[in-house]
């Protein structure tokens, strides 16, 4: 017995962007009804299979009749709505985004696309002053509610801070972190529902933590990835592309990207395997596949090493 | 079930569910992906029953747990169904119209009160009632099992058994209610699709009464089909045993390691006339072969298709070049038919999968540029514009009794504990299963690090460490009336007294399988892995230095 899904139908709206006239089916988000246009609304804690957290605010748009810039990730079309994503108001408030973070926080692995938008809205990260020092080792894990100092202005305050190395399978670098919740929310309830990570202290002091802010391998990580697989400015990162980095041998130009089936239990997961040289240096899964929207377990994530340590021959049981 | 061999539903159905119930299966640890689309359906509301023998990682996850007793499960399932019976929620519509026996049925189970049933599974005869009424009255319910179930001696009772359940309420052959089997390795299912069963052509197209198909495959082919169903595994070793079975061609497969009471696997395998063990690597079962033939791994070196638990044909790509002088299967086995006297030429994967599709009307429509831009295709897929079925057997919901079909047969079934019998001597029951991190005999998974990697341990509850004198760590000779093993052991709350569990991820360490009973289910040939008598033996310091010097088995 075949049966077909269809969506049930959705009624159309008519909204007007940047003064035109455009139809979206009910339920759309301005994101949504923007990126249809074909405009390119920066988005930074946005991904299509999160639900929408609103923090990172770059994505906003003005709408009339409304007091405050709305986040076009999360916000509705509704009928009569008069949106505009290129106002004085949206340019000035997302340069102001974007200069803020980059002025904080190394966004140097965060995609080419942060680099257009920047240019975009002429951001200049620099105007804040040179970097202040990297905080040492564990400081910021070890801040308190209220022990914030106000800067004396000379230097930008930054989140650099040295690398996480705790363990085999991922690094945390959280200098390039932008506390966009995305690794927070694949953690919890969006996927993993392991709930090892979470957002502690407060304002700039803000940072991602596990419980106690003890190492990855004494909190509730399963090692599944998956915060990996959502962070958008590498601020995880798989320890096979860090090593890889630290060597000047990470090369995506020369590498693969094959989607293929993983090869543990039989739920089905889509495995994209990117291969450099004739080896797995990571794994990732399609977002818009029905079985994994992205998400893998450990053994998906990790277990590949088996078939790439044949060559002395006998490792097998 | 019901002529299908597959699952009935699409995992997205989970999500969608008002009653999930986990029966024998911690998805959480064994199928950790579909576990997220059924906390998607728990954060949306939906009730989450696991019966287990276990506290698993999942029945940690659910509004009410089940502990049975190892084996129980059909006394069980057949209180579930009388209660059923009795409260007045059988679905009266579905079961007049689309099933039979239900009269036998009925009669089979009246003596399974709730009472009788705490007795013999130790479940509170209130949570039967619970989750009996909970499944009578859902809209839409999901009943999910894996091996928990399956790998019993009686394995295909125990799935009737569930599957008499969803009969009885409807549970079946609608967007939201199936059956759920969790598929343990990626291409099991694909395995039968393929007709890798001994009594079944590609297809499901059963190879003694399908006259039709098995003539279009003889037409097909160019030669004559054997009209009798084939050896299972199970079987196989019996043959073995006989000396009628003498050579065997293995691909893909460590039975030395994975199948149970490895001892006599071992031997069964030694005493063979000649051996070819085709695998990715130099496997314990490699190793006494005649022949090894180094393959290419299927998932990543070579293209093909795998099925999964919700029957969706996906592709394999290949994304390395295999090292050495591996060779794709199909390129082996080719040369070997050629070496045979057949010569089948040099097809490339997706020429065997059309010659597939022209044999196999449940595979018709899914050509590889479909299966391509669909992400995967559900079967049956009948041609090229039938976009797969996201679940099975929604005839057995029409109204119009030509188009609704045969009808769904109730199997009644009785009640059977594990045939390994507890008593004195060895009184512990033993039940096998899988973490996480690690997968069946470790081939794969021992080769990547994982923080969360612990070594082989006998699990056992506070109460059998305490009366047992047992801390943490402790080496303990573990005995079955097959052989002994050496392990350590680690408190486990998740058991309760007179439950131990391991699982078979660290054969080099603990070979667990020398403790498993390979009785086996005769209807499926599956062996009975989760229900094993033990004795645990604290190990004295002093035996253990005399085991240490090199005391032969059993305490390797």
């Amino acid at each position: 017995m075949s049966l077909s899904f269809v969506a049930p139908p959705r009624r159309l709206l008519t909204i007007t962007i940047d003064g035109r006239t455009v139809k979206v089916p009910e339920g759309a988000t301005l994101l949504e009804a923007c990126r249809q246009q074909g405009l390119d609304t920066p988005t930074l804690c946005y991904l299509e299979n999160l639900a929408p957290v609103n923090v990172c605010r770059v994505c906003v748009v003005e709408v009339e009749g409304a007091r405050v810039l709305v986040p076009s990730c999360s916000r509705k079309a509704e009928e009569g709505m008069v949106v505009h994503t290129d106002s004085e108001r949206v340019r000035a408030s997302r340069r102001s985004v974007l200069e803020l973070l980059a002025s904080s926080v190394d966004l140097s692995l965060a995609g080419p696309e942060v680099k257009r938008w920047m240019n975009r809205y002429r951001a200049e990260p620099e105007r804040f002053g040179p970097a202040a020092p990297a905080a040492e080792d564990d400081r910021r894990d070890r801040a308190r509610p209220g022990e914030h100092h106000a800067p004396e202005g000379q230097v930008a305050a930054t989140v650099a801070q040295p690398v996480k190395l705790d363990n085999e399978t991922y690094i945390r670098d959280y200098s390039r972190c932008i506390l966009c919740y995305k690794c927070v929310e694949a953690c919890g309830s969006e996927a993993q529902n392991t709930f090892a990570i979470a957002v502690a202290g407060r304002g700039f002091e803000a940072r991602i933590s596990t419980e106690f802010a003890v190492g990855l391998p004494d909190s509730a990580c399963v090692y599944c990835g998956n915060c990996i697989g959502v962070c958008p400015t590498g601020a995880l990162m798989f320890k096979s592309e860090y090593d890889l980095r630290q060597k000047g041998r990470w090369d995506e130009a020369r590498q693969t990207v094959t989607t293929t089936i993983c090869p543990y239990c039989g739920v089905g997961c889509n495995l994209e395997l990117h291969v450099q040289d004739n080896e797995i240096v990571k794994v990732t899964s399609p977002l818009d596949h029905d079985i994994t929207r992205g998400h893998l377990c450990v053994k998906g994530r990790f277990g590949y090493q088996f078939v790439q340590s044949r060559n002395g021959g006998d490792e097998g049981r | 079930m019901f002529g299908a061999g597959g699952g009935t539903s699409s995992y997205r159905e989970a999500e969608e569910a008002d009653l999930v119930i986990l029966w024998g299966s911690s998805a959480r640890e064994a199928h950790p992906i579909f576990f997220h689309h059924v906390l998607k359906g728990v954060h949306r509301g939906a009730k989450l029953y696991a019966v287990d023998p276990r506290r698993t990682s999942s029945a940690q996850w659910a509004d009410v747990w089940l502990g049975l007793e190892v084996g129980s499960d059909i006394a069980l399932a057949n209180a579930i169904g009388r209660e059923i019976i009795h409260a007045g929620l059988v679905n009266q519509e579905f079961v007049r119209r689309a099933t039979a026996n239900f009269d036998a049925y009925a009669a089979a189970v009246e003596p399974c009160t709730l009472e009788w049933a705490e007795a013999q599974t130790s479940v509170p005869a209130e949570a039967i009632r619970e989750l009996a009424h909970d499944y009578g009255r859902a809209d839409r319910a999901q009943l999910c099992w894996t091996l928990g179930i399956t790998e019993h001696h009686n394995a295909t009772d125990n799935v009737l058994a569930l599957i008499n359940l969803a009969l009885l309420t409807g549970h079946v052959g609608r967007w939201g209610s199936g059956l759920v089997p969790l598929r343990g390795q990626n291409n099991v299912q694909g395995g039968g699709d393929m007709g890798a069963l001994p009594n079944k052509l590609p297809g499901f197209q059963d190879v003694v009464t399908n006259l039709e198909a098995r003539d279009r495959f003889e037409k097909a082919w160019g030669v004559g089909i054997p009209p009798r169903a084939g050896w299972h595994l199970s079987l196989m070793f019996e043959a073995m045993e006989r000396g009628e079975l003498t050579t065997a061609y293995i691909l893909g497969e460590n039975p030395i390691r994975s199948e149970a009471d490895s001892d006599r696997t071992s031997r069964l395998l030694e005493g063979l006339e000649h051996l070819v063990v085709q695998d990715i690597f130099l496997t314990d079962t490699a190793r006494i072969a005649e022949v090894v033939l180094p393959a290419s791994a299927s998932w990543c070196e070579a293209e093909g298709t795998v099925t999964s638990s919700e029957r969706r044909v996906q592709r394999v790509r290949r994304a390395l070049q295999p090292p050495g002088q591996a060779r794709d299967d199909i390129e082996i086995i080719c040369e070997l038919a050629r070496r045979l006297g057949s010569d089948w030429g040099h097809p490339s994967s997706e020429q065997v999968w059309d010659e597939l599709r022209s044999l196999s009307p449940m595979h018709k429509g899914m050509s590889y540029p479909r299966l391509e831009a669909l992400g995967g295709i559900q079967w049956p897929c009948r041609d090229e514009q039938d976009p797969g079925s996201p679940f099975l057997h929604g005839r057995l919901w029409e109204e119009d009794p030509e188009r609704r079909g045969p009808a769904a047969p109730f199997f009644a079934v009785a009640a059977e504990g594990p045939l390994d019998l507890l008593d004195s001597e060895f009184p512990i029951r033993l039940t096998t299963g899988r973490r996480l991190d690690s997968f069946n005999t470790g081939v794969q998974s021992s080769q990547y690090a994982t923080p969360i990697r612990r070594r082989e341990s006998l699990n056992l509850s506070p109460e059998d460490m305490s009366d047992l004198e047992l801390t943490d760590g402790d080496r303990v000779i573990v005995s079955s009336r097959r052989g002994s093993v050496e392990a350590p052991v680690l408190t486990d709350s998740s058991l309760h007294r007179g439950l131990a569990f391991m699982t078979l991820h660290f054969p080099d360490e603990v070979r667990t399988n020398r403790l498993t009973l390979d009785a086996w289910d005769p209807k499926s040939g599956t062996a009975e892995f989760k229900a094993t008598a033990i004795r645990v033996t604290k190990l004295r310091a002093a035996v253990r230095e005399a085991a240490v010097q090199g005391a032969p088995d059993p305490v390797a």
